[in-house]
């Protein structure tokens, strides 16, 4: 003990706190860092997400009776014409999100998971679905194509489906 | 043996019968196995059960699209555990059944009797080696001669049809199918959990610890039964053998034909009520609207157990059935459900108020899955209270 006091090398309690301040600071300030990478992950340079809004075509690229397939492997959705109306149905499942299949022969649209179906309109018939299926907002663009927007949907049991962009009327 | 496959494959196909009836077997044997299961598990009963068991396999086996299914190495657990589940539920009731003999003679269990003691080294430690060493081996060949099914990279915008869960899920994605996701995926199995874990503090029998009996626990082995049997893996197996492409019921020996079209409507309560019955159209009101499954919901949870629990009437209504010359099997099902309700007030006073209400909670939601199974089979009941507007569905 003595010899340590004569070399200087006896941990005082002031030293004691300096070190422990120290070591928490480097390691607060290490977790500190790493958060502010991880938060930095969550917004990448680059996002290969298809854009939420794009433009499909003119309304005479779309038929009569209908369910366009063609935007559902990229944005996600049917593009639907009827006798007066072109409308944008989700291609997500209102039970659990599972992608459903449009079977053209049989006029409906069946989930693969659960059973539900829907009818080409997005009206849930069958199977465990609680609510019909989403529709997007759709609008006629500038250059007169159709513009499909996927920030803004519109639900049925809301009643939501009449209001003035939820539809095309052609 | 066309004819057999046919008429198998129509009664099996379809949203109706096919469930029901399976249903109907799975709940009839386990009710049967506890009514009879001295004479049940007789080894020759039993062994002749096993062997038409088999012998029904192999010959289905013969069927392309039998084999299809039960053969892909996804679904070979689940033609084992057919057979396991059948195996284990045999030893404990053969075991039970041999116990309850002895007991009614005066004799204590055997397991009183016999020392289940045994020596670490060499008994134990022999049969573990000897287990880790076939184990591994059946785990080598299963590897090898059963391909793991590795599939392409994800594509989510392409879901197989069907798309199935993992098997031991299968019972979680039938449930799926009848309820809301969260009564379906939360409330569900957590009563299950909750309920196993107060399974202790419920049940105050100390019979049955360290023996095995049947006579002196019927209602909790019954109920367990009822719960693994009955729902849990009759569901896995309806999961793995009959749902096919769209979610519809197959036949055992049908093409999973994707484009196989059943007509089915599922309507709520609401509509059967307003529209169908009374013929006036949905109130607006939400609570109006769905006022009707409010009240069968209500009634089912808060009415049934206090029902239940008093003798309404003094005659014992079950003895009288049975006694009043009726042919033998039809007074035992006239007579059922009387004594199922003198036994639930022998219960109440047994277990007292708390005890009681909590078992009956924990009974009535396990039964809610039957019922709503059975009214979508039946009358294509979709959902009892239905408020999509507020993700609220029973």
């Amino acid at each position: 003990m003595a010899d340590a006091k004569a070399a200087g090398t006896e941990t005082t309690r002031r030293g004691a706190l300096a070190w422990l301040l120290g070591a928490w600071g480097l390691f607060g300030g290490a977790c500190a860092v790493g958060a502010g990478a991880m938060g930095r992950f969550l917004f990448p340079n680059v996002s290969f997400d298809p854009p939420q809004t794009f433009k499909a075509g003119y309304t005479s690229d779309f038929e009569v009776g209908k369910v366009d397939e063609r935007f559902k492997a990229k944005y996600g959705v049917w593009i639907v014409r009827n006798d007066e109306e072109i409308y944008v149905l989700s291609t997500t499942c209102t039970h659990l999100g599972c992608q459903p299949n449009y079977l053209e022969a049989e006029a409906k649209i069946k989930c693969p998971c659960h059973g539900s179906g829907f009818k080409p309109t997005g009206i849930n018939f069958e199977g465990p679905a609680p609510r019909p299926l989403e529709r997007f907002r759709i609008v006629l663009a500038e250059d007169g194509q159709i513009l499909v927007d996927k920030t803004k949907k519109f639900q049925y049991e809301l009643g939501q489906w009449d209001q003035p962009e939820a539809f095309l009327k052609v | 043996m066309g004819f057999l496959r046919d008429l198998v494959n129509a009664i099996f196909t379809g949203p109706t019968l096919g469930p029901v009836l399976i249903f109907t077997i799975s709940v009839g044997g386990v009710l049967a196995l506890l009514r009879w299961y001295r004479v049940l598990t007789r080894p020759k009963v039993a062994g002749a059960a096993l062997v038409a068991a088999v012998v029904a396999f192999a010959l289905s086996l013969g069927d392309h699209n039998f084999r299809l299914i039960v053969a892909k190495p996804d679904n070979v657990p689940i033609v084992m555990l057919f057979f396991l589940v059948g195996f284990f539920t045999w030893l404990a009731l053969r075991q039970a059944a041999l116990n309850d003999e002895r007991i009614e003679q005066g004799k204590p269990p055997r397991e009183a009797e016999e020392s289940e003691k045994s020596l670490t080294w060499p008994d134990l430690v022999y049969i573990e080696f000897l287990s880790t060493v076939f184990v591994t081996a059946a785990l080598l060949l299963w590897s090898i001669l059963l391909k793991a099914p590795l599939e392409p990279p994800s594509n989510p915008t392409e879901t197989p049809n069907p798309s199935k869960a993992p098997w031991y899920f299968l019972g979680l994605q039938e449930m799926l199918v009848y309820y809301d996701p969260w009564m379906a995926g939360v409330v569900l199995p957590s009563m299950i959990i909750v309920g196993l874990i107060a399974v202790p503090f419920i049940d105050p029998n100390s019979k049955g610890s360290g023996y095995y009996t049947l006579k002196e626990r019927k209602f909790s082995i019954g109920m367990f039964l009822f719960g693994f049997v009955s729902l849990w893996c009759t569901m896995i197996i309806l999961g793995t053998f009959l749902r096919g492409p769209n979610w519809n019921f197959f036949g055992p020996f049908q093409r999973w034909d994707p484009h196989l079209l059943f007509p089915l409507v599922n309507v709520d309560l609401s509509e059967y009520v307003w529209v169908h019955w009374l013929g006036v159209g949905k109130p607006n009101s939400i609570l109006l609207r769905e006022m009707p499954g409010f009240l069968a919901v209500i009634a089912y949870v808060v009415l049934v157990p206090p029902l239940f629990a008093k003798r309404l009437i003094p005659v014992d209504i079950a003895a009288k059935i049975r006694g009043s010359g009726l042919p033998k099997a039809l007074g035992e099902v006239l007579a059922a459900p009387f004594a199922a309700k003198a036994f639930f007030a022998e219960m109440y006073q047994r277990l007292g108020f708390v005890r009681y209400n909590v078992l009956m909670l924990l009974v009535l939601s396990m039964m809610s899955l039957p019922i709503k199974m059975v009214l979508r089979w039946t009358i294509n009941l979709k959902y009892i209270v239905s408020i999509p507007e507020y993700f609220f569905n029973i």
